[in-house]
């Protein structure tokens, strides 16, 4: 059993958990995730891990509400506890000072990006940090980012905070606007690219910089069992070859992952899982009344 | 010989061996409850009485972990049924997993004298009743397990072992039986183990209705009785590495994580939705109960039509779940004939019983997608050649013979190799260019002093007996080494 020791709704839908977790916690490096179980009848399911405080013995996971294990765990509060939490699993980010890199965190994804930028910057790195949202009410960790930032942006889709548009967009014009002055090589002024979030997002992100010739990282969140390679779930396609998301990544290089079959594979069980978001909300209902 | 054929010999041998009951096949394909249902205990009885108890017993060679069987089979004749599961518990912590499992027709069964012109004596059954027997019992008296114990650490243990440290990487059969031995020698024994519950390929691969999970969390939980500590959801290669745990004070550490890794066919549209590894399509139903689903919330697609590629024990497991999970039709396709499948006698006539269509002589080429998903089957029909290394006629593709068929879900029972997860993390850990653990498979010791690997992350996929006599050599050893230090 772990225990939730600290709750925090950061907005509508997201929530931040500090869970007692002291082996994982002394082990975990940024870009790795854990595989938690929330009680007997439960899946398995990854969530990445935001932060971890060794010395506290705890580490910081950040969900969103979107099927029926995430509304669960959304309605978990201080004190309870979650019954399986697996990991470190993945591999750790590269850390090393590459020069000026740019990272991306879309919705819940800037949850994850944050520990990346945080070891990078502390590597020496100049950081460029673009965060978006749907709206601004829906931006998670700006004041944590911000502080880890050497360059801030934030976008949203409805504009009611920072740029209006995607992160994408974003992307597009800011690397425009940086070109090299002599002989416009974009290139030459940005080393490195970190995205995470949708898959839509990182693919659009992609994109922009396959555009440039940046190399540009994504962290990609498919569907999971063990995670620990042994059964084949979340493997997807990087550069023609077959791999697994929980051993060989989660980070990949962006310019060679076949999103198309990321996104089809992510919907695999999409009737099922709204079937049983369903039947959880009806009980929930049914409990209230 | 001549003199064990006395006249009572040969009146047995006429006797036919004891039918076991089992669920209708119309009626199994509806649930994942056990398919065999034991036998009674006059059928144990009677089925005991066959045994000519030959005065060297050839079953007893067959017996990878050495089990008294003329012993335990002739107490059960004489109705001492505490006694014969005393009698197998001397060598074999699990029998009722054994009895279920083991391929008896490959070893004791293949050796018994009364097989030469009849059936052998079903000795898997009997192992199975006693263990049964005993369980269902205990499950009356909870908790009264002092006997047992006794009965497992009979001259064995000495007080000097109490305090030395030993860790055991996996809960499958072959930690299970290198833990417990362990155990019964008076050593500290944790186990770790990746997933959520104990026993490895026996929970995540072996399906309900060929192994129920009561009966193994059972004998599971005789292992812990004898003081062995599981530690859940522990990756080592992640938590730990080796030198970590050789570092916090264990003296000596057994490696058996299986073989963990799916291999799929490397064919057009294997990435397609619907195309499981069978690791997947098993670990979903059986780990995860997703035959429960939706009270159970992972979720395993629901098809009508279903293929399986293979021709083991893992494809059959396979395609009889699909086949309770509803698919009105389920494909087995085999690129050999028959008599070259891997898998048991009986797992191929329950498979056939419960409807399963096999298409041999028949090898998938690739898995035609639509919007995504996979909707058919492309395959070329094989013809025999000559034979190829492992004794076995070749499978050559007939030319211009391809065909597809429509399929919703496929299933890749192509075998399994070792999971390099640990492997990768542990540098000074030699390995075989298929990535298994180089050990000697007599002491278990591989290139890493005061480490040891047994199982199928040395031999590859192999039985779950063959993983425990591994297990037990390697307590042997690993009790050799400790107490006089040499490597």
């Amino acid at each position: 059993m772990y225990r939730i020791v600290k709750k925090e709704n950061l907005v509508e839908g997201i929530s931040r958990f500090d869970i007692k977790a002291p082996l994982i916690a002394s082990k975990a490096k940024a870009g790795q995730f854990v595989v938690v179980r929330l009680n007997e009848e439960g899946e398995r399911i990854p969530l990445t891990i935001a932060e971890s405080r060794p010395e506290q013995g705890i580490i910081s996971l950040v969900s969103m509400k979107v099927g029926k294990t995430t509304y669960m765990l959304s309605n978990l509060n201080q004190g309870d506890n979650i019954l399986d939490v697996v990991g470190p699993l993945g591999k750790k980010s590269e850390i090393k000072k590459f020069g000026r890199v740019i990272c991306i965190g879309g919705g819940a994804g800037i949850a994850p990006v944050m520990p990346i930028a945080r070891e990078l910057k502390k590597a020496g790195n100049y950081i460029v940090s673009i965060v978006g949202a749907k709206s601004k009410d829906l931006l998670i960790f700006v004041k944590e980012m911000k502080d880890t930032s050497d360059e801030f942006y934030v976008c949203s889709d409805d504009g009611t905070i920072g740029f209006h548009g995607f992160v994408s967009d974003f992307l597009c014009e800011f690397l425009e606007r940086n070109k090299d002055s002599k002989d416009g090589n974009i290139k030459a002024s940005i080393d490195r690219v970190v995205a995470i979030g949708p898959a839509l997002m990182m693919r659009a992100v992609s994109d922009v910089t396959g555009g440039y010739g940046i190399k540009t990282i994504v962290s990609l969140n498919s569907i999971m069992v063990d995670g620990t390679g042994m059964c084949g779930t979340c493997r997807v396609e990087v550069g023609g070859e077959t791999k697994f998301v929980c051993v060989d990544g989660p980070e990949f290089d962006g310019h060679k992952v076949n999103f198309d079959l990321l996104i089809s594979r992510q919907r695999m069980y999409y009737s099922e899982e709204k079937k049983s978001l369903d039947l959880y909300k009806e009980k929930c209902k049914s409990k209230k009344m | 010989m001549a003199g064990e054929r006395s006249s009572k010999g040969s009146k047995k041998i006429k006797v036919p061996r004891t039918r076991m009951r089992q669920q209708d096949p119309q009626k199994r394909i509806r649930n994942f409850e056990e398919v065999t249902l034991g036998y009674s205990e006059e059928d144990a009885v009677r089925e005991s009485m066959r045994c000519l108890q030959c005065k060297k017993p050839r079953c007893i060679e067959g017996c990878p972990v050495e089990i008294d069987i003329k012993s335990f089979i002739d107490l059960i004749s004489r109705r001492q049924f505490d006694r014969a599961l005393e009698k197998i518990r001397e060598k074999n912590s699990m029998p009722a997993i054994c009895g279920r499992v083991c391929p008896q027709e490959d070893q004791c069964e293949k050796m018994c004298i009364l097989g030469v012109k009849n059936d052998p004596v079903a000795i898997g059954r009997l192992e199975r009743f006693v263990a049964d027997r005993e369980l269902n019992e205990k499950e009356e008296k909870e908790g009264e397990l002092k006997h047992l114990i006794k009965a497992a650490n009979k001259g064995l243990s000495s007080s000097d072992n109490l305090r030395i440290k030993v860790a055991v990487i996996g809960s499958g059969p072959a930690g299970l039986t290198c833990a417990g031995e362990l155990a019964k020698m008076g050593y500290i024994v944790t186990i770790f183990e990746a997933l959520h519950k104990p026993g490895g390929v026996l929970v995540y691969g072996i399906p309900e209705f060929r192994l129920p999970k009561k009966i193994l969390y059972k004998e599971v939980e005789f292992v812990k009785s004898l003081g062995v500590e599981i530690k859940f959801n522990m990756v080592v290669g992640k938590i730990f590495t080796i030198d970590d745990l050789l570092n916090d004070g264990y003296r000596s550490i057994f490696i058996s994580t299986g073989a963990g890794l799916p291999y799929f066919m490397n064919i057009a549209g294997e990435n397609l939705n619907g195309v499981y590894s069978a690791n997947e399509y098993l670990t979903r139903s059986n780990l995860m109960k997703a035959y429960l689903f939706p009270k159970w919330d992972t979720p395993i697609a629901r098809a009508n039509k279903v293929a399986v590629v293979g021709g083991g024990n893992v494809a059959m497991d396979s395609a009889r779940t699909a086949r309770r999970l509803g698919a009105e039709h389920v494909y087995l396709i085999y690129r050999r004939s028959e008599v070259e499948m891997p898998a048991r006698n009986e797992e191929i006539e329950h498979a056939k019983e419960e409807g399963i269509e096999f298409m041999l002589l028949t090898n998938p080429v690739e898995v035609i997608g639509k919007d995504g998903w996979a909707s058919r089957i492309k395959c070329i029909k094989m013809r025999l050649g000559e034979l190829d290394d492992s004794g076995r006629r070749r499978p050559i593709p007939v030319s211009g013979s391809e065909y597809s068929i429509e399929v919703e879900a496929v299933v890749m029972a192509i075998g399994q190799g070792p999971n390099p997860l640990l492997t990768s993390t542990t540098p000074d850990l030699k390995l075989t260019k298929r990535g298994n653990i180089k050990a000697n498979l007599e002491s278990c010791k591989t290139s890493k002093r005061g480490v040891f690997a047994g199982g199928d992350i040395v031999t590859g996929a192999a039985t779950v007996i063959l993983a425990m006599g591994a297990g037990k050599k390697a307590a042997r050893a690993i009790d050799d080494y400790i107490k006089t230090g040499k490597w």
